[in-house]
């Protein structure tokens, strides 16, 4: 069986490429012919995909539009609101990375990300300049988290419990007209990348406190909350995001009093969120069974009521054990935000659509589909590797 | 130390989770209902209120409290309602809608255009989340009636056609027996296709699209010996296709299409204010003004209907409930039907659509504007 | 979640926790009626207002629409319930195409990724690790539009080894057509399914009896496929002809045409859920102490029977449950048919709901769809997991 791995073979044996080649890649005539046939495809597909990004492709689709791309039609000279809490959010990471990053190398590399981003992509000279102060954001707050990491921390936690009502007040103006000081950006402005965030960010914090509810009501002793949480539990993880999406956007104008209408992002949300709720739900239940019956009973011992048993004693364990699950969801959750543009919104799929529409840029399907792959690759395969990193420092599964 | 600091960070946002739960002592759940429903209200209340759909009258007073109009258009058409580069709407369906913000606040640019996909298109006028839809759809009586709405007036004279490639010897509906006709769902179109099809007794197979992009880009690929939508749409979509000379549109009409803004059942103030929005434009272009010319006109009109047009002579638009000058600000700040069309499908653009049907009746046209009077 | 305190003294019953928490559920779920008799209202008066009452019978009228792909006959003539069957129909047929394919490609992803073959394992964690964070509808549609409409033109179709014609029209494979004698097969295969589940019990029971381990169902197997050749031979007229496929006109014919957006859609969620299944059936395989390996080994056990008898039954029984939430997703996620335009039961359904207006009865009608898919699924799972479950002391 392939699963069972030999010792490790002495010090000098492994140091030989030839001999590692032999055991690894020629082991047997099939060995052998895996690594040639694997070696070829490998060779194919990457000179074949080399060969189009360099020459066939047309990759000016991606340079006029990037504005599309990222903010949609939100106002151009109000985007320094989207800067400015992105810089909060920077200087935040950085903050962060210092104080729990152990000083590590790969958190500066991280933090010069915006201004490698500024030079691999066709920005304008405006967002360039904000992408590289964005650079210095972060460096500026990693410094000064390394140099008062005790005393920081505490302001760093709330600076991250704000984050998201920053995030939404300034991406959707301070005062309630359309004048004055950082007006009103109506959400249908909202779009690309900046609405497929926001998507997700509020999808997620949402969610988050709905499932963990929900897992409770599931393991509750009350029948009726149970019952309820499984029906919800059971309903929503039998049907496809789509048709909850499609309810939202052309029943939930139905449900509501007459008079009464639900901003469109608004009503994606809503559905995102009762959707991943119950998947979280799920998920945090999984965590809640692997707490031993002792920890309860150890908890009513020392006098602890129900509540405070769940709040101080069984959660923060059942989900330190389902972090990596959790995140996993939320990485699928940020995935499926490209389904609302199938109703209509302009996310980034939605946005591509649009731009695909421009009459000077028709048939280029390749070319923008590959662009908004990659940013669902990279922003996904980011989350899961931090999320690995957030495991090794919790010490999950580490006793 | 650190571990312990996790645990807080993440006790603390558990409180804050619980923290209603924990009020409501017996069961958490009851919260999970009411929370929702928090989140729902909580950013409505910022949003613009639309009050209820009926009623002589409602329409336009609650688009004056709100400062806006709010206009249900397409996304997808080039030259009909499409977002350029800069991000900004255009298309004549968008024209439209700025026109009549112009004959309401006197400035074009007090509309928020709503991006509204085929399938929602009337949940969304019915529902009150926008006030007009203005997306090339067609006037049929299943909509008339069934769907709520009301047809303002043609604004753009459509028939459905067929485009294939030049090279595949069709010329007729009848040679394209067991052939392949992309279509989009949920349209007219869809349904004429069938139709038609079927009385010619000619076999085909469809393929179904949700989007135009889809359905041209599939077309534009070979997956389909044709493709049928509107025949303005056609010819758009041929000027932007990789080879436009390969393409023709076959010499059939297979259903009329009058396209048209439309409004909801109930609100009559509004239905005419629409209408006579539209009319303007038509009369505009009759009389010969201009979006240039209109300032001259209005101060040395002798003409009574032009002078009762612009607001110099009676009270047409205070009728309508609007200001007097409504008719002479939609022209002096989008342009009469003339300059709306050519600027989105006159010679110079890209999606150059003779204008055929779509002259004034003293030009061999449909377009007949009743008399401001 | 508490333990219940039982005391002799008497409590003011608001401060008795047995009736509190009775009390807390009453207002619930009046909570919960509440807010669901409100929706339902707002509904009614919503739908009053335009004319429109909540019915279903509108199902039964003509539908006007033709359909790309139906099981069955279909035109505009038939009904809107005959277009949502043959919805239905397409994606069963999506599910299955896509359950089996993703199955064996998953199996052997998750075998190369427990590969000592340097390149195999690094090639399968690459693909594992791109599949993973791409989003399934970008990944459709690329699908779609890059590949399968960027295959040859009709008139420039290519032939594969095997009569297997490639164009954007779709891929023709050759297939059989019934012949006279077919219905007689049909039923000599009927024979020899009960001759391979007598097999199957026989052996069962054999095994029970006598503690061996025979290849129960491979046997049955056998049985089966005896019965099968040896019907095809004996009769006078083969039950089946082969149709090959070819050009005719502007569009394929003959054989088994399979449209692109089908391929589209089965081969983006065949790719899509490959990675995952494989990466459950990893985890499977590896659940599996060494210790049980070795001890099989030490009992004289060899590979084969260490795999057939030891592994794979404790493998199966961690891999079973993910892999039927996998199957579950799968079908749930053939819904994003609508972004290539392949007409399945929630496309449909869309298509529907655009022509009619009725949103309601057909979003709830396609939620009750789904819904009855996962429940079935759950049905069996319990059975399942109730019949392999480990029985401990």
């Amino acid at each position: 069986m392939a699963t069972i791995e030999p010792a490790l073979p002495p010090v000098t044996e492994r140091s030989n490429i030839l001999r590692w080649a032999r055991k690894n890649l020629f082991g047997s005539w099939y060995d052998s012919l895996l690594t040639i046939l694997g070696a070829w495809f490998m060779y194919w597909a990457l000179s074949s995909l080399a060969r189009w990004v360099i020459t066939t492709a047309e990759w000016e689709v991606v340079a006029v539009n990037m504005r599309l791309f990222m903010i949609g039609q939100y106002p151009l000279e109000q985007a320094w609101r989207l800067w400015l809490w992105l810089g909060f959010l920077v200087f935040l990471v950085g903050n962060s990375l210092a104080i729990w990053g152990k000083g590590s190398r790969y958190s500066v590399a991280l933090l010069l990300f915006p201004a490698v981003l500024a030079f691999a992509f066709p920005f304008g000279d405006e967002p360039r300049k904000w992408l590289l102060i964005l650079a210095v954001t972060g460096l500026i707050g990693w410094g000064i988290g390394r140099a008062r990491p005790e005393v920081l921390k505490r302001s760093v936690i709330a600076g991250w419990v704000i984050s998201l009502p920053v995030i939404i007040l300034l991406t959707r103006g301070l005062s309630a007209s359309e004048t004055g000081f950082a007006p009103f950006v109506k959400t249908n402005l909202w779009g690309g990348l900046l609405l497929t965030f926001l998507l997700t960010v509020v999808g997620i914090m949402f969610s988050f406190p709905i499932g963990v509810l929900l897992a409770l009501g599931r393991r509750s002793v009350l029948p009726i909350v149970r019952w309820f949480s499984v029906a919800y539990i059971e309903l929503v993880r039998g049907v496809p995001l789509i048709s909850i999406l499609f309810m939202a956007q052309l029943m939930l104008p139905l449900f509501l009093p007459e008079g009464w209408t639900v901003d469109r992002v608004v009503r994606a949300m809503v559905g995102i969120t009762l959707f991943s709720a119950a998947y979280l739900a799920e998920n945090v239940r999984g965590g809640l069974q692997a707490i031993p019956k002792g920890q309860f009973e150890a908890a009513e011992a020392l006098g602890l009521s129900g509540a405070q048993t769940m709040i101080f004693i069984i959660l923060p364990q059942a989900l330190r054990l389902v972090i990596p699950i959790l995140v996993g969801q939320f990485i699928a959750l940020f995935k499926d935000t490209s389904l609302v543009a199938i109703v209509g919104l302009f996310d980034l799929v939605g946005i591509a659509q649009t731009v695909l529409a421009q009459p000077e840029f028709l048939g280029l399907q390749r070319e923008v589909y590959a662009f908004i792959s990659l940013i669902f690759w990279v922003l996904s395969y980011g989350m899961s590797y931090l999320s690995q990193q957030l495991e090794v420092r919790l010490g999950v599964g580490i006793r | 130390m650190r571990k312990s600091y996790s645990i807080l960070a993440i006790g603390a946002i558990l409180a804050i989770v619980l923290t209603a739960c924990g009020t409501a002592a017996p069961a958490p759940a009851p919260e999970t209902v009411t929370k929702v429903e928090t989140v729902v209200v909580e950013v409505t209340s910022s949003a613009p209120v639309v009050v209820a759909p009926t009623g002589y009258g409602v329409t336009l007073k609650a688009v004056m409290e709100r400062g806006n109009l709010i206009c249900g258009v397409n996304s997808q058409v080039p030259g009909f309602g499409y977002v350029d580069a800069n991000g900004n709407f255009a298309g004549i369906d968008v024209d439209y809608c700025r026109a009549l913000a112009a004959a309401i606040f006197g400035d074009p640019t007090k509309v928020e255009f709503r991006p509204v996909t085929a399938a929602e298109r009337f949940t969304a006028l019915q529902s009150g989340e926008i006030d007009i839809l203005s997306r090339n759809t067609t006037w049929s009586l299943v909509r008339d009636t069934e769907l709520g709405g009301n047809f303002v007036h043609t604004t753009f004279y459509d028939g459905q056609g067929m485009m294939v490639p030049k090279d595949s010897g069709i010329a007729t509906l009848q040679d394209l027996e067991g052939g392949t006709v992309c279509v989009q769902t949920g349209t007219t179109t869809e349904l004429n296709l069938a139709d038609v099809m079927a009385s010619l007794g000619v076999t085909y197979t469809p393929a179904v699209f949700e989007d135009a992009d889809a359905t041209f880009a599939a077309y534009a690929e070979g997956r389909c010996d044709a493709v049928t939508t509107d025949k303005s749409g056609l010819v758009s979509r041929r000027s932007v296709l990789p080879d436009p000379a390969n393409h023709v549109i076959l010499d059939v009409t297979m259903s009329k299409e009058p396209l048209g803004p439309m409004v909801r059942h109930g609100d009559d103030q509004w239905f005419d204010i629409a209408q006579w929005t539209v009319f303007a434009l038509f009369s505009g272009e009759e009389f010969g003004i201009t979006s240039a010319n209109v300032d001259d006109m209005r101060a040395s009109a002798t003409a009574p209907e032009v002078r009762r047009m612009l607001g110099l002579e009676g009270d047409l638009g205070l009728k309508l409930g609007l200001t007097n000058d409504f008719a002479y600000n939609v022209i002096k700040m989008v342009g009469n039907y003339e300059e709306v069309y050519n600027r989105n499908l006159g010679p110079d653009t890209p999606t150059y659509i003779p204008r055929g049907y779509n002259s004034l009746y003293t030009d061999g046209g449909l377009l007949y504007s009743p008399p401001f009077r | 979640m508490q333990l219940e305190r039982k005391r002799e003294t008497a409590i003011p019953f608001w401060r008795d926790e047995r009736i509190l928490k009775i009390l807390g559920q009453i207002v619930f779920a009046l909570l919960v009626l509440i807010v669901g008799a409100l929706i339902y209202q707002n509904m009614q008066a919503g739908l009053a207002k335009q004319g429109i009452s909540l019915s279903y019978s509108f199902l039964n009228g003509v539908s006007g629409f033709d359909l790309a792909e139906s099981a069955f006959p279909y035109d505009r003539n038939s009904t809107y319930w005959q277009a949502f069957l043959a919805g239905l129909l397409n994606t069963l047929s999506v599910g299955v195409a896509g359950i089996v394919f993703s199955t064996i490609l998953g199996v052997i992803l998750g075998v190369a990724r427990l590969s000592t073959n340097f390149i195999v394992n690094r090639l399968a964690t690459f693909y594992l690790e791109l599949i993973r964070n791409l989003s399934l509808l970008v990944f459709l549609i690329f699908w779609y539009l890059g590949v399968f409409l960027k295959l040859p033109r009709v008139k420039d179709a290519v032939v594969w080894p095997g009569d297997i014609i490639l164009t954007n029209r779709g891929v023709g494979i050759p297939w059989g057509i019934p012949t006279a004698s077919f219905p007689t097969f049909r039923l000599i295969l009927l024979g020899g399914l009960i001759v391979a589940i007598i097999v199957f019990f026989a052996l069962r029971a054999y095994s029970k009896r006598t503690g061996r381990a025979p290849l129960t169902l491979l046997w049955s197997l056998l049985a089966f496929a005896f019965v099968a050749v040896a019907g095809w031979f004996l009769l006078p007229v083969k039950p089946l002809t082969l149709d090959l496929t070819f050009v005719k006109g502007l569009n394929l014919s003959g054989g088994k045409i399979l449209s692109p957006e089908f391929l589209a859609l089965t081969s983006g969620l065949v790719l899509y859920t490959a990675a995952f299944i494989g990466e459950v059936v990893r985890a499977g395989i590896q659940s599996v102490s060494k210790g049980q390996v070795e001890a099989s080994r030490a009992l004289g056990l060899n590979s084969f029977q260490t795999l057939r008898l030891i592994v794979f039954p404790q493998a199966l029984r961690v891999i079973i449950p993910p892999l039927t939430s996998q199957y579950l997703n799968l079908v749930k996620n053939s819904s994003l048919a609508i972004a290539v335009g392949y007409p399945d039961v929630f496309y449909v359904s869309n298509t529907i709901l655009n022509q009619t207006g009725r949103a309601v009865e057909m979003i709830s009608l396609v939620m009750l769809t789904y819904l009855m898919f996962s429940l079935l699924t759950s049905v069996l799972m319990n059975w399942y997991n109730q019949r392999i479950k480990l029985v401990e002391r």
